[in-house]
Formats: structure tokens, C-alpha cells, sequence
């Protein structure tokens, strides 16, 4: 029985983590859903959201934009398309991306111009949840 | 005999050169250094997304999805990847020389092949030789970017689900160390999925998927083809600034030869004015006498 649960999270860009952790908490595509030590295997997509985990009393957070989670008992490997810890985020840019976002929308609602309207909805998702991730930054 | 100013000008010239050649490998190296950096990083990423494939593909059957199930084939697209500068030694040319003989050899055995390049040298290569190309893409080396990757794969994709071919084979310079590379040709699509050992499927015993197998496949392997695109072309980018390291390298080392060479040249030339002068001088007195 193992009473640990080995993490790693894996960008196209870099490894992001790899540490042996007490609980995992990712937000699936059908919702956020946790993980503990001896889980059944489970095989997910996971969407634009705040992970997290914790090690012993320790509870550290992440943004995650897509991407796959594979559990195993003793194991949890997520591919994501994007992560970051709250530690890494740069608030600066997450705000002027969030300010782009915003005004990008408030022309579409005038109907001013056609821009991809989804698109930077989506933007302003990620931006919004960087600045709430990054608040949770642990201050050690 | 060249004159004495003939050869002080060639030295100049091979000098010049020289710190030219010294520059862009000090260049290449630094670029290694952070294109191996990239492609080290995503190794990894690209290997859990093969397993984590592989194991789903194993569970579903091949036949469930387009990119997966294996079709009779006859045409085939050849993804060639090479760089878009020269000045790196022989890596565009093995790799260029190995798509040929790999085309040439596809039509010997009755396949439609359509070549598509990424990359300036590649794109000339073809066209030299009037082979018509399906698609190119130039102007990626030096800023590679996932979406870079993510463009070309929904291209390929979406003409391999079309049936325009029946399969993919991508070639490209696997980046070993900064002196090595490997011409690898690697069929992309269909995807072959990885032998998973059988006692790791009992170990994992039945998967939960959410929202469900199929599902997860669909947007997994389309995902696979940008990752492994992704990391083609981070391969090729190392190995460009490696072969370029060890060219430039070999480049200034030749010229440092040759000016040695040529001022011993110069020396004896120099010499022999000299030599000349005395004689002329001592033959001039001794006619006054």
C-alpha cells in the first residue's frame, strides 16, 4: 500500500514538478475532483483551472490550462498544455493581460469591430485565474 | 612567385574570415545552448504523452479512431524538416539526400508520395530539382513556438482524415550531442501505439475515463501529432546550431592552418627580397672599385 502519491506535471515547454505529494486536486472536465494515495486508475481531460497540492499540512497552488491526467495508486502524471506555480505567476503581465481582454470585449459589445470574441474571453479566463492563483502564493 | 604584398593581402583576407567563422561559432554555441535546454525539456512531455497513448490504445482497440486504424496504403506525405540557414556543414544535405533516396524508393514500390518541407533549405532542394512540393513552411529556426507546431499538425491532420494521404512519415535530425545528429525517418500517422507490458496492464487493472474512453482518444492523438511535430522541430533547431558549432569550429581551425601557412610564406619571400637587396647593394659597390 503506498501512503504516498508521486506528481509530475509536464509542459511541452518544461517539467514543471515532479514530488512525492499527500493529495492532489485538479479540475476536470467534468469537474474539480481529488486525489488520494491508492486512487483507482482513472484517465481524464482536464480544463482551465487552479490546482493543487499538498504535502504533509502544506497546501501549494498552481494554474493549469489543459490538458490530461493519468492516476494511478501510487502515481499522478498530468500533460498539460500550460502550468505554472502560483509562485512563478507575474502578476504585472496577468493584469495587462486582463486590462487587453477586457477593453478586446468592450469593442465586440460595441460592436465596433469583429474580433474573436472567444478568443479573448478565454484570455481574460486565464488572466483572471493567474491573478487569483498568484494571491494564494504561499509567503515563505 | 606572388609578390610580397599579394601575400600579406591573403592573410588579411583568410584573417578576416577567420574572426568571422570564430563569431558565429561563439553565436551557435550560445544558441545550443538554450535550444538543447528546450528540446531536454520536452522530451519528457512528449514520451508520458506517448505512454499515456499507447496504454489508452491498447484498452480501445486501433480501429476506433481515424488517426489510429491502419488503412490500406498507397500514398504516402514525406515531412521533411531541415533548417532554414546553411553554413552547418553536411546536416541539410544527409538529410535532404536520405527524403530523396526515401521518395525515390516509395515510388519504386507503387506509393504516391507528396512531399512537404519545413524549412528554406529544403524548400530550394525541391525545387531545383522540380519536384513539387504539397506544402512548405519557412522562416520557423530560431523561434519555434508550440503553436508553430500546432499549425503544421492541423494541416497534416486534416488532409490525413480527408484521405489525401494514408500516411505520414516525417524525417528529421535527431539532435544527439553537439557533434552528432541522426537522420531519422519516424512514421507519424497512423499512429503506431507502443507495446505496453502486459503486467502493467494487470498492475493498472480496469481505467476509469472521464468524460469517456473514445473522448479522451479524440483529443488525445490529434494532441500527439502537435507534440511530436513540437518535438521534431526542436530536435532539427539543436542540431542546426550544433552542426553549425562543430562547422564553424572546423572553419576556423582550417583558417588558423592556412595563415600560418602563408606567413611562412611571407617570412621567406621577405627573406629573399632582403637577400636580393644585399647582393644588389654588395654587386653595386664592387663594380666602383
Amino acid at each position: 500500500m503506498a501512503d504516498k502519491l508521486f506528481l509530475e506535471i509536464v509542459t511541452p515547454y518544461r517539467l514543471v514538478l515532479s514530488e512525492e505529494v499527500d493529495e492532489v486536486v485538479t479540475p476536470g472536465l467534468e469537474g474539480e475532483f481529488g486525489v488520494l494515495p491508492n486512487h483507482t486508475p482513472f484517465l481524464t481531460i482536464l480544463k482551465l483551472g487552479e490546482m493543487s497540492y499538498r504535502i504533509g499540512n502544506e497546501r501549494w497552488f498552481l494554474v493549469l490550462n489543459w490538458g490530461y491526467a493519468e492516476v494511478g495508486p501510487e502515481k499522478v502524471i498530468i500533460l498539460a498544455e500550460g502550468c505554472e506555480r502560483a509562485e512563478e505567476i507575474d502578476i504585472e503581465r496577468a493584469l495587462a493581460a486582463k486590462k487587453r481582454a477586457e477593453e478586446r470585449i468592450a469593442i465586440v459589445e460595441r460592436k465596433a469591430e469583429e474580433i474573436d470574441i472567444e478568443r479573448a474571453r478565454a484570455s481574460l479566463m486565464r488572466a483572471l485565474l493567474r491573478i487569483e492563483v498568484a494571491n494564494k502564493r504561499r509567503t515563505t | 612567385m606572388p609578390t610580397l604584398r599579394d601575400i600579406k593581402r591573403r592573410i588579411t583576407s583568410v584573417k578576416s574570415t577567420q574572426q568571422i567563422t570564430k563569431a558565429m561559432k561563439m553565436v551557435a554555441a550560445s544558441k545550443l545552448r538554450r535550444a538543447q535546454d528546450r528540446i531536454f525539456e520536452a522530451r519528457p512531455y512528449a514520451n508520458k504523452m506517448f505512454s499515456v497513448l499507447s496504454s489508452l490504445a491498447v484498452r480501445t482497440g486501433r480501429e476506433e479512431h481515424s488517426l489510429l486504424a491502419k488503412r490500406s496504403r498507397s500514398k504516402i506525405e514525406i515531412l521533411v524538416i531541415t533548417t532554414d540557414r546553411g553554413l552547418c556543414g553536411a546536416l541539410n544535405s544527409n538529410i535532404l539526400k536520405k527524403a530523396y533516396d526515401f521518395n525515390r524508393e516509395k515510388k519504386k514500390d507503387d506509393y504516391e508520395a507528396s512531399i512537404s518541407t519545413i524549412g528554406r533549405k529544403g524548400r530550394d532542394f525541391f525545387r531545383k530539382r522540380n519536384i513539387p512540393m504539397r506544402k512548405t513552411w519557412v522562416g520557423l529556426s530560431g523561434k519555434i513556438t508550440y503553436s508553430n507546431a500546432q499549425e503544421i499538425a492541423r494541416d497534416i491532420v486534416k488532409n490525413y482524415t480527408e484521405e489525401l494521404f494514408d500516411e505520414v512519415c516525417l524525417v528529421y535530425n535527431e539532435f544527439k550531442s553537439a557533434m552528432q545528429q541522426r537522420v531519422i525517418i519516424e512514421k507519424l500517422l497512423p499512429i503506431e501505439p507502443q507495446k505496453v507490458e502486459k503486467e502493467e496492464v494487470i498492475h493498472y487493472g480496469e481505467f476509469i475515463y472521464e468524460p469517456s474512453a473514445s473522448e479522451v482518444l479524440d483529443t488525445l492523438l490529434p494532441k500527439h501529432i502537435e507534440v511530436q511535430i513540437f518535438r521534431a522541430l526542436l530536435e532539427s533547431e539543436a542540431s542546426e546550431q550544433g552542426a553549425r558549432m562543430t562547422a564553424m569550429d572546423n572553419a576556423t581551425r582550417n583558417a588558423k592552418e592556412l595563415i600560418e601557412k602563408l606567413t611562412l610564406q611571407f617570412n621567406k619571400a621577405r627573406q629573399a627580397a632582403i637577400t636580393k637587396e644585399l647582393m644588389e647593394v654588395v654587386g653595386g659597390a664592387e663594380a666602383l672599385k
